[in-house]
């Protein structure tokens, strides 16, 4: 009965395990996304690789929308030159032509540059969700160290096969330093 | 785990855990009494004090024009241009290292690659300020953007190497901030977690972004780092060679040369890891940072200013062949003229700087000497000054008409503006040193990870990363 009161418990924003390395943290991802875990996230203070394919995901967006803000700056920058030097103001120096391309090359592709690095980190900061000041997980136990030298793994209540008791007592099987509740602010 | 890599253990030194490394890097900007006291507040009031001659230089300049400068017919692009060189080429082992280097997976760059990225950030600061001042009037540099003909009636001339230069520029400082403050974000929530005070905790938490570690973020972010440093690296080349352009697209002897751009990049990447190890030295020092920028990063450092010192030393004999191979009058002339004319002296100055004093850096006992591997640096800074002094000004000053023949000179006001834009740079580097991390902390963790995994568990090091410092 008290169970299915605290499935509902709203405030309850996920079961966290404190790992003490990178390793620990890997093997636990791996587990959890066996078990079946959807909705389940992994912090470290540094990217520890494979965890996040772990966790079943495999995103390339950012690689793409690079692409496409750099394809996008060769347009703009090559476009820019075409219009000014043959459209709205040709301009004959000693007969060369107006539209020289090989002297358009630099220009062209300084912008293709410069319009990729704005979409690689407009794109990655937009795709995670930053700037976000607050977040639940910030009330996590001891989740100050996720920027230091601790690893950790949550599992959301959001999650469909989330349930505190069981989830609970499976994050205690993955040789966790300690785990903990996490929860919304009181607020919300 | 990775194969490992036998390098990788020497890269760190000393008995480290997670934690220790945070309060090597972190805490020197937490905790102000972590600072070398004099130390720091030396250089930084010699830097505010030249700062204050720059300020002034340009302030005389603004309300004068540029005839307080040397510069006249035929000289028309004196110390202007030779510092704008200067202080570009400097930026770009920032450049190479963060990006380049990472790359080719050279794992030791981690180290001071956040240094050296701040340094390229400052130097291209320095290096606007003269072709900005060199226009005569600054107050209409919008002119140089494409603005539009309602305000101008008219558009840059596309085709000219000086208006490639204005993008390249712009592209690049904007380019080399945006990779630097990325690669800050996660160190900066470092910072905020680790702050005790009240205002360093907010301001970190400012800018970290509400950056939270998570592996999706971490995935996005690998993505976006590399891509970057992809970008970087044709971008890099690209900005010297397109500095070069300016010169070798004009029909002047000793300008008009193929070789001008790799000559150039060679040129930038031994000035500006000259300028990277004469701030690492004895920074390392005063910051007891001798564990994480090691002997081994030393050694490299002083390795690749070799290398491309060789580069460089190349290209001043092919100037030489080419002048005299190709048969034209003009060339052999303008050769024989930097060797033996009036400016003989800087000719022969700079191949001692930069051809001769670095060859003694094939020794490794000198390369592990700190105070001469120092002066070798000065030498090549030095050197690299004269090189476009000579490249400038012996082109110019004895062209075609022996009746437009001169002399040209700095005058005070040259020198005091070069001078405050070192100050300019001096000042905005012990800032940062003091206010924020200036060794990437999460990526030398990262390659602490990748050696504790390397290595036998019973070693003392994975032993004391294991039990960690807390509780």
């Amino acid at each position: 009965m008290s169970e299915a009161t605290m499935t509902h418990d709203s405030k309850v924003y996920g079961y966290l395990a404190e790992f003490e390395s990178a390793d620990g943290l890997l093997a636990a991802a791996k587990a959890t996304h066996a078990e079946g875990y959807a909705k389940v996230e992994a912090y470290s203070p540094f990217p520890v690789h494979g965890v996040s394919e772990a966790l079943g995901f495999h995103e390339a967006k950012v690689p793409w929308l690079i692409f496409v803000s750099g394809v996008a700056g060769a347009m703009a920058g090559i476009g820019l030159q075409w219009w000014t030097g043959s459209v709205d103001y040709p301009m004959n120096v000693g007969g060369r032509p107006n539209f020289a391309w090989p002297q358009f090359i630099p220009v062209t592709f300084e912008c293709t540059v410069l319009f990729a690095a704005f979409g690689a980190v407009l794109g990655m900061l937009a795709l995670n969700g930053l700037p976000r000041p607050n977040h639940p997980i910030f009330n996590g136990k001891r989740f100050e160290l996720a920027s230091q030298d601790r690893f950790f793994l949550c599992i959301e209540s959001e999650d469909p096969k989330f349930e505190p008791t069981a989830t609970r007592r499976f994050l205690e099987t993955l040789n966790a330093h300690a785990v903990s509740e996490v929860r919304h602010d009181d607020e919300d | 785990m990775a194969p490992k890599n036998p390098l990788e253990e020497t890269f760190i030194e000393g008995e480290q855990s997670y934690a220790s490394l945070d309060r090597a890097i972190g805490d020197i900007v937490l905790d102000q009494k972590r600072q070398p006291g004099l130390k720091w507040w030396v250089p930084f009031a010699i830097g505010f004090t030249l700062l204050q001659v720059m300020m002034l230089a340009l302030t005389v300049l603004v309300f004068t024009g540029t005839g307080i400068w040397g510069i006249n017919n035929p000289v028309g692009w004196g110390f202007a241009i030779i510092n704008f060189v200067w202080w570009i080429g400097i930026g770009h082992a920032g450049t190479l290292i963060s990006a380049i280097l990472l790359l080719f997976r050279q794992q030791w760059r981690n180290s001071i690659n956040r240094f050296a990225e701040a340094m390229t950030i400052f130097a291209v600061m320095c290096a606007g300020i003269f072709p900005l001042m060199h226009t005569g009037r600054p107050w209409v540099a919008y002119w140089l953007m494409p603005i539009g003909p309602d305000t101008l009636r008219m558009w840059p001339q596309f085709r000219s190497p000086l208006v490639w230069d204005v993008f390249a520029v712009s592209t690049y400082f904007t380019v080399s901030a945006l990779f630097w403050f990325i690669g800050m974000i996660p160190d900066f929530a470092t910072l905020r977690d680790r702050a005790t005070k009240v205002f360093p905790k907010v301001a970190f938490g400012i800018v970290s972004m509400g950056w939270r570690g998570a592996s999706r973020h971490w995935h996005r972010y690998e993505q976006a780092y590399l891509i970057l440093a992809g970008l970087s690296t044709p971008l890099v080349l690209s900005v010297h060679s397109i500095v070069s352009l300016d010169f070798a697209v004009s029909l002047i002897p000793g300008w008009h040369a193929t070789i001008f751009p790799p000559y150039f990049v060679a040129g930038a990447v031994y000035a500006g890891f000259a300028m990277v190890l004469t701030f690492a030295i004895p920074v390392r020092k005063w910051y007891a940072l001798e564990h994480v920028i090691t002997m081994k990063h030393i050694e490299w450092m002083a390795k690749i200013m070799l290398a491309t010192g060789l580069f460089v030393f190349y290209g001043y004999l092919t100037e030489v062949f080419f002048a005299f191979y190709s048969g034209v009058e003009w060339e052999r002339f303008m050769m024989m003229n930097r060797m033996t004319g009036p400016y003989w002296w800087a000719y022969w100055t700079l191949i001692f700087c930069n051809g001769l004093v670095p060859q003694i850096l094939w020794s490794k006992k000198i390369r592990q000497n700190t105070a001469i591997l120092f002066v070798v640096c000065m030498f090549v800074s030095i050197g690299m000054w004269l090189e476009r002094f000579v490249i400038v000004v012996t082109s110019l000053h004895r062209d075609f008409l022996p009746s437009s023949w001169g002399m040209y000179f700095g005058t005070v006001w040259d020198w005091g503006l070069y001078l405050g834009t070192i100050g300019f740079f001096t000042f905005l580097m012990f800032l940062f040193m003091r206010f924020l991390p200036m060794i990437n902390i999460f990526e030398v963790k990262e390659l602490f990870s990748r050696m504790i995994g390397a290595k036998p568990a019973s070693s003392p090091a994975v032993a004391k990363a294991e039990v960690g410092a807390h509780e």
